[in-house]
C-alpha cells in the first residue's frame, strides 16, 4: 500500500461570529472546511471581510471559534490558547511592527523565537553558540544585519523587520507557517524581495505554508495551490496544473461567478 | 551660606533615603518600564513590607528573616494584583488599585499583630531596643554602622541578581511580554504568565523597601506608601532623563532608577530647607512628575514639525 500523504492542517466546519447579538455582528467563518497537506504551500485570495485573515487567525488560535475543529498534524488543537499553538506555527504580520519586539536586539528577538515551543527557565537567554548561529543566518539574508545583531529592532526598516520575522518563523521548523499578507504594507521593491525570500525559505525547509495576499499576481506566482474565499467560505481551490495556467482574468471571472456577485472592488482585489 | 551648608549637613541622609527608595523605585522601573503596566499596588505593598517586617522585628525575629516575610509578604501583594488583572480580565491600574484599597485595611491589621488592639496605624521601631540592620541615626558616622553602606550593598546585590534573571530565558520572555504581546504570543510565551511574575517580582522589590525604610526611619506607618508611586515614577524618570544616553546596559539602567531617587531626595532636602514644608512635597512630587513626563510628548511634537518643515521647504 503507498503511504497516505499527511494532512498537516485540517479544518472542519468552522464557525466564527464577531460581536454577536449587536448591530456589528458579522459571521466571518461560515463553516470553513480546509485540508493542506504536508508541503502544501497555499495562497488565499478574496475581497475585504472574505474571512481571509479571520481563518488565519482561527488556526493560529488568536480566539476561540464558535464551531468546529481544528487540527495541525493530527493533533486537535482547537482548545489550545494561542502561546500554546505557537509550538507548531511560525506567524508573520501584515504590520511589520507585530513580529519582533521593539525594544529588543536583534539576537534577543532570534533567541526567544528559537525557544518557541520550549519551556523558558533559567538557562541562559542567549548562548554564544547561538549568536554565532544568528549571525550566519542573517547573513542568508543579505541585509547587512549579520553586523547589528545587538541594534534594537525598532532601528530596522520594515522590510529589514519582516525578513527577520520570516526568520524567527522558520528558525524552529513550524508544522505550519502562516503569513498574513505580510508584504502589504512594504513598498512594491521591498514586498518582492520580502516575498523571494519567503518562497526560498519555504522551499529549502520543505514547509507548509499559508499565505493570505491581497495581489493576485503574487498568488498565482506563488505556492502549489491557491484558494479563494467569500462570506467565509472557500469558493475556489485550485492546484497543480491547473494553477499554473491561471490568470488574473481567470481569477475575477471567477469570483464573479462563484460569489453570484459581479467585481465591485477590483481595485482591492488587484491591489 | 546657613542654607547651603546645613544642605550639604544632610546629604547623607538623602544618600540614605535615596538608596532605600532606590529599591522601591527598580521595583517600579521594573512594571513601568519592562512590563509596560502603571502599577498601584506598590502604594499599598510599601507599608505591608513595612508592617511585615516592623511587626516581626518588634515579636523578635530576626531582623534578615524580618524582611524576607516582607519581600514574600510584598510578592503575595504583587500575586493578587496579576491575577486580578489577567484571570479576572480587569485592567491593570485598576486591578493595582483595588490591591493597593484592600492592603490599606490588611496593613492596619498586619501591624496590630501581637497586640492587644485590634488594628494598629503606627508602630515604633528603636535601634536601643530593636536588632535593626539600618538607621538613619548612624548615617552621618564614619564606622560600619553607617546604614549607607549596608543599603549600598544590597541595592547592588538587588541589581545583580534583576541583572541576571532578565538575562535567562524567563527573564527574557517578560521582557518580550512588555516589549509586544502579539510577538510573544505567536513565539510560545504565556504572556499572562509573565505579567504576573513581572508584578511579583517587582512588588517583591518594594515591599523590600517599606522594610528597609522602616527600619531606616526607626517607625511604620499606615500613610507610609501614600503616593510611593509618583515618588518611584519621579526616580525613574529623573535616572532616565539623566542617564539614557550614558547608561546602556540593564543593570546600569536600574541603577540610573536608583541614582534618580538619590537626586530626588537630594532635591527634596533642598527645598525643605529653602522653607517649604514638608506637606508641599506631594504637590512638588506631582508637579515634578508631570513635568518630565510632559517634555518628552512635546519634544517629540515639535521634531516632528519641525521635519515637515524642512520637507516642504525642499
Amino acid at each position: 500500500m503507498p503511504e497516505a500523504v499527511k494532512n498537516m492542517l485540517e479544518v472542519k466546519g468552522v464557525y466564527k461570529t464577531f460581536n454577536p447579538g449587536t448591530v456589528n455582528e458579522k459571521r466571518a467563518l461560515n463553516g470553513l472546511e480546509l485540508t493542506l497537506a504536508d508541503g502544501d504551500f497555499v495562497t488565499v485570495i478574496g475581497s475585504n471581510g472574505a474571512g481571509k485573515s479571520t481563518a488565519l487567525n482561527a488556526i493560529a488560535g488568536v480566539w476561540p471559534v464558535d464551531a468546529g475543529k481544528i487540527f495541525i498534524d493530527g493533533e486537535d488543537v482547537t482548545g489550545l490558547p494561542e502561546y500554546k499553538r505557537a509550538r507548531y506555527l511560525g506567524r508573520v504580520f501584515q504590520d511589520p511592527m507585530t513580529g519582533t519586539a521593539a525594544t529588543m536586539e536583534i539576537q534577543e528577538n532570534l533567541a526567544l523565537a528559537l525557544r518557541r515551543g520550549q519551556r523558558r527557565g533559567l538557562r541562559q537567554g542567549i548562548t554564544q553558540k547561538e549568536k554565532d548561529q544568528f549571525r550566519e543566518m542573517l547573513r542568508t539574508l543579505d541585509l547587512g544585519l549579520e553586523d547589528r545583531m545587538t541594534a534594537k529592532v525598532g532601528l530596522l526598516s520594515g522590510g529589514q523587520r519582516q525578513a527577520l520575522t520570516l526568520l524567527m518563523a522558520t528558525l524552529k521548523k513550524p508544522k505550519l507557517l502562516l503569513l498574513d499578507e505580510h508584504t502589504a504594507a512594504l513598498d512594491p521593491k521591498t514586498a518582492e524581495k520580502v516575498l523571494n525570500t519567503t518562497e526560498s525559505i519555504i522551499r529549502e525547509s520543505h514547509l507548509t505554508a499559508f499565505m493570505v495576499t491581497h495581489n493576485m499576481k503574487d498568488a498565482i506566482a506563488h505556492g502549489n495551490r491557491l484558494i479563494m474565499m467569500n462570506e467565509g467560505r472557500i469558493i475556489l481551490d485550485v492546484a497543480g496544473e491547473e494553477k499554473k495556467r491561471l490568470t488574473i482574468k481567470d481569477l475575477l471571472d471567477k469570483f464573479a461567478e462563484l460569489s453570484g456577485s459581479s467585481i465591485t472592488n477590483d481595485s482591492v482585489l488587484l491591489a | 551660606m546657613n542654607v547651603l551648608l546645613s544642605f550639604v549637613n544632610s546629604l547623607p541622609g538623602a544618600c540614605g533615603q535615596g538608596l532605600a527608595w532606590g529599591l522601591m523605585a527598580i521595583g517600579v522601573y521594573l512594571t513601568y518600564k519592562i512590563l509596560d503596566v502603571a502599577d498601584l499596588t506598590v502604594d499599598g505593598s510599601l507599608a505591608t513590607g513595612g508592617a511585615v517586617c516592623g511587626v516581626l522585628i518588634v515579636m523578635g525575629v530576626n531582623p534578615w528573616v524580618a524582611m524576607l516575610a516582607a519581600i514574600l509578604a510584598g510578592m503575595l501583594a504583587g500575586l493578587v494584583t496579576g491575577l486580578l488583572h489577567t484571570a479576572c480580565g480587569i485592567p491593570a491600574i485598576l486591578s493595582g488599585i483595588l490591591t493597593q484599597l484592600a492592603l490599606y485595611s490588611l496593613n492596619l491589621r498586619i501591624m496590630a499583630i501581637g497586640d492587644t488592639a485590634k488594628t494598629k496605624a503606627t508602630l515604633a521601631l528603636s535601634v536601643d531596643r530593636n536588632p535593626l540592620l539600618v538607621s538613619s541615626r548612624f548615617v552621618r558616622e564614619l564606622s560600619l554602622r553607617n546604614p549607607i553602606l549596608l543599603l549600598a550593598i544590597i541595592v547592588a546585590a538587588a541589581i545583580g541578581l534583576l541583572y541576571w534573571f532578565f538575562g535567562t530565558e524567563l527573564g527574557c520572555s517578560i521582557r518580550a511580554t512588555g516589549a509586544n504581546q502579539n510577538m510573544s504570543r505567536a513565539q510560545g510565551i504565556n504572556t499572562d504568565k509573565n505579567k504576573v511574575l513581572g508584578l511579583v517580582v517587582s512588588n517583591g522589590m518594594v515591599a523590600m523597601s517599606g522594610a528597609l525604610l522602616a527600619q531606616y526611619s526607626g517607625s511604620v506607618t499606615i500613610d507610609m506608601g501614600r503616593g510611593a508611586i509618583v515618588i518611584g515614577l519621579a526616580a525613574v524618570i529623573i535616572g532616565e532623563v539623566l542617564l539614557d544616553k550614558v547608561f546602556r546596559n540593564f543593570a546600569l539602567k536600574l541603577l540610573a532608577s536608583v541614582i534618580g531617587a538619590i537626586i530626588y531626595y537630594a532635591v527634596i532636602t533642598l527645598v525643605l530647607r529653602l522653607g517649604l514644608e514638608s506637606t508641599d512635597l506631594k504637590l512638588l512630587t506631582a508637579l515634578v512628575v508631570a513635568v518630565f513626563l510632559t517634555v518628552p510628548n512635546w519634544k517629540e511634537k515639535f521634531f516632528t514639525k519641525a521635519k515637515k518643515e524642512v520637507k516642504t521647504d525642499a
